[in-house]
C-alpha cells in the first residue's frame, strides 16, 4: 500500500519527463528569478500562533506547490501574500514577504494595488452574482480606465486564455452563477488574470470540482506559468507531482522541506516529508 | 433478549403526542381563519367608491369615506420608511461589514435587540415628548418619526442577518481583485443579498402598518384633508380605534372596512416578501 503510493507518485514524475509540454522547467542550477521572498513569516489567529518562521523563495514563472496535511497552515501561508486575512480583525502576520523587493507586510502598502499584483483563486468557485461579462469586467473597471470596445476585447482575450470562450461566447449576458462548477472556476481564473497580476495564488482550486474539470485547470496552470508566477496550495500530492516545478511541504505551521518537485517526491531529505508522501500519516 | 417496554404503551404515547400537536396547530390556525373570516365578511360591506374617495361624515350622517385616513397612513408609512431604511441599512452594513466584532458593533447589536422588544406605546410617548410637546401640536412628522423608531431596529437586524448570509469567500474574491471594501459591499455583497434586503424592508413596513398606540401620541387623527405634515394627520389605525369604540353603527362599519384594508396591505407586503425570498432561493 505504502510502496504503491510512492510508486504512483514516481510514475507521475517520470511520465511528466517523457510527455511533452509538462516537463518541470526548472533545475537546481538555474532556478530562475525569485518573485517572492518570504522571510520569517509568523502568523497568529488572536494569540494562537499557526505559522512559525516560514522562509521560502517563490520562483518567477514557475509553479510552486504547497502540500501538507489539513490544518498545517498551507492556506494561511499564501493568504498572507495578498493580505486577504485582513478582512478578519483577529488575524495578524509578522515577518517579511518581499514582492519584487518590496515588503508587502509593511504598514504603508496600498492593499488595492497589492491585490491587483497578486491574484487569488479560492477553493470554491465564487462567481459574483452578475453576468459572465461583468464578472470579468469587475476587476478591470476597479483597477483600470479600460471601457467600451477595448473592455469587450480584453474580456474575449481573457476568456480565450482560459479556454472558456467557445463555451460562453453566446451567453456573456447570462449570470455567472449558472455555469457548471469547472466553468465557474475557469471564470474565476479569467477574472483574476484579466487584470494581469504578477502572481496567482491558488488555494486548492480543484477541491470542489470533478476530475475532468480538474484536468482542464491543471492544463491551464501549465500554460499560465509562462506569464504568471503560480503558488498552488493542494491537498493532492498527485496534483503537485503533475504540475509543479517546486514543492514545499508544510507540517504544523513549519516549512519542513522545500525543493524541486521531482527531488522532493523521489528523494525527500526529511523523514517527515518521506512519511507524508509515502502515506504513513496525513 | 433485553426486557422490552410494552409496545402498546409506546404506541399510545405516540398517538397522544401526535394528537396534541395536531390540535395545537388547528387551534392556532382556527383563530387566524376566524379573524380573517370576520374581518373580510364585515369589512367588505364598507367597500364602495365613497369609502376610498370621500371625507368622513359625522355620526348618523350616511355616506362618506376614509379617503383622508388612507392617504394619511400611506404618507406616514412612506415617511417612516424614508427615515428608517437608510439609517437601518447603514447600521446593518456597519455591523456585518466594517465594524464586525468591534465593541461598538456589539453595543449596537445589544441596543438593537432591546429596541426590538420595546413596547410601541413607549416609543409613542418618547416622540410625544420630543416632537409634540415642544411644537404644541400633534403632527404627521411626529407620527412618521415614531414609526421610524419602531422600524429602525427591525431593518438593522434583517440587514445584518442578510449580509452575514453572504459567504466571506465572495468578499475575499472581490477584495482579492483589488476592490476597496466599500465597493465590494455595494457592488457584490448588496447584489448577492438584494432580495433579502428588500424583504427585510417590506417586513419592517408590514410590522408598523398596524401600529396604533404610537400614533395616538404623535399624529393623532383628523377629519380633514391633509394640509401639511406639521399638522395632526388622519390615519387608518387611530380611526379604527376611535370608530370601533364609538356607539354609532355607521362608524363601526367603517372601522371594519379600515381593518380589512390594513389586513390586505400587510398581506400584500408579506406575500411580496415571500416571493422575493423564494426567487433568491432559486438563484443560488
Amino acid at each position: 500500500m505504502i510502496a504503491a503510493q510512492e510508486g504512483a507518485l514516481t510514475q507521475i514524475i517520470n511520465d511528466r519527463q517523457t510527455t511533452t509540454g509538462a516537463q518541470p522547467t526548472a533545475d537546481l542550477a538555474t532556478p530562475g528569478d525569485v518573485a517572492i521572498q518570504v522571510r520569517n513569516l509568523n502568523f497568529f489567529y488572536g494569540r494562537h500562533q499557526v505559522l512559525f518562521d516560514n522562509t521560502i523563495d517563490i520562483y518567477r514563472h514557475r509553479i510552486t506547490a504547497i502540500i501538507g496535511p489539513s490544518g498545517c497552515g498551507k492556506s494561511t501561508h499564501i493568504r498572507a501574500y495578498n493580505r486577504i486575512y485582513e478582512l478578519y480583525r483577529d488575524q495578524r502576520a509578522a515577518g517579511e514577504i518581499l514582492l519584487s523587493g518590496e515588503n508587502v507586510l509593511a504598514p504603508g502598502i496600498d492593499l488595492t494595488r497589492l491585490r491587483a499584483r497578486v491574484g487569488m483563486i479560492f477553493q470554491r468557485p465564487t462567481p459574483f452574482p452578475m453576468t459572465i461579462f461583468d464578472n470579468i469586467a469587475y476587476g478591470l473597471r476597479v483597477n483600470t480606465t479600460i471601457r467600451g470596445t477595448e473592455l469587450a476585447g480584453r474580456i474575449e482575450d481573457t476568456l480565450k486564455r482560459v479556454a472558456l470562450w467557445d463555451e460562453v461566447k453566446d451567453k456573456l449576458q447570462e449570470s455567472g452563477t449558472a455555469l457548471s462548477g469547472g466553468q465557474q472556476q475557469r471564470l474565476c481564473i479569467a477574472r483574476a488574470i484579466a487584470i494581469q497580476p504578477e502572481v496567482l495564488l491558488m488555494d486548492e482550486p480543484c477541491s470542489a470540482i470533478d476530475p475532468i474539470a480538474t484536468a482542464h485547470i491543471e492544463e491551464l496552470m501549465l500554460q499560465l506559468k509562462e506569464d504568471y508566477t503560480i503558488v498552488l496550495v493542494t491537498h493532492s500530492m498527485q496534483q503537485a507531482a503533475r504540475v509543479s516545478d517546486f514543492t514545499a511541504f508544510f507540517y504544523m505551521g513549519k516549512l519542513v522541506e522545500f525543493g524541486l518537485t521531482k527531488q522532493l517526491f523521489t528523494k525527500p531529505r526529511n523523514r517527515q516529508t518521506e512519511d507524508y508522501i509515502t502515506g504513513r500519516f496525513g | 433478549m433485553m426486557p422490552q417496554r410494552s409496545l402498546r404503551m409506546r404506541k399510545t404515547v405516540d398517538r397522544a403526542v401526535k394528537a396534541i400537536s395536531a390540535l395545537s396547530a388547528l387551534a392556532g390556525l382556527g383563530a387566524l381563519v376566524w379573524i380573517l373570516y370576520t374581518v373580510v365578511i364585515r369589512g367588505f360591506r364598507s367597500f364602495n367608491l365613497a369609502f376610498f374617495t370621500q371625507l368622513p361624515t359625522p355620526p348618523g350622517v350616511g355616506g362618506g369615506g376614509l379617503a383622508n385616513a388612507i392617504v394619511g397612513t400611506l404618507l406616514i408609512t412612506v415617511h417612516a420608511t424614508l427615515i428608517a431604511v437608510p439609517i437601518g441599512i447603514g447600521a446593518g452594513v456597519y455591523l456585518a461589514e466594517f465594524g464586525r466584532g468591534t465593541k461598538i458593533a456589539k453595543l449596537v447589536q445589544f441596543i438593537t435587540n432591546v429596541l426590538i422588544g420595546v413596547p410601541s406605546i413607549i416609543v409613542g410617548v418618547f416622540i410625544y415628548i420630543l416632537l409634540v410637546v415642544p411644537f404644541h401640536t400633534f403632527s404627521g412628522i411626529a407620527g412618521a418619526s415614531s414609526l421610524a423608531v419602531i422600524m429602525l431596529p427591525v431593518v438593522v437586524r434583517t440587514t445584518e442577518d442578510m449580509l452575514t448570509l453572504v459567504p466571506d469567500q465572495l468578499r475575499e474574491s472581490a477584495l482579492a481583485l483589488g476592490a476597496p471594501h466599500w465597493q465590494v459591499t455595494l457592488k457584490v455583497v448588496f447584489r448577492s443579498a438584494q432580495s433579502g434586503l428588500i424583504t427585510g424592508v417590506l417586513l419592517a413596513v408590514a410590522r408598523v402598518s398596524g401600529e396604533t398606540a404610537p400614533l395616538l401620541f404623535t399624529a393623532l387623527n383628523s377629519p380633514y384633508w391633509l394640509h401639511s405634515m406639521k399638522e395632526p394627520l388622519a390615519n387608518l389605525t387611530v380611526t379604527i380605534f376611535n370608530y370601533a369604540m364609538s356607539p354609532y353603527t355607521d362608524w363601526q362599519q367603517k372601522a371594519w372596512g379600515a381593518s380589512l384594508l390594513i389586513m390586505f396591505g400587510v398581506l400584500a407586503l408579506t406575500i411580496t416578501a415571500r416571493l422575493l425570498l423564494r426567487q433568491r432561493g432559486e438563484h443560488q
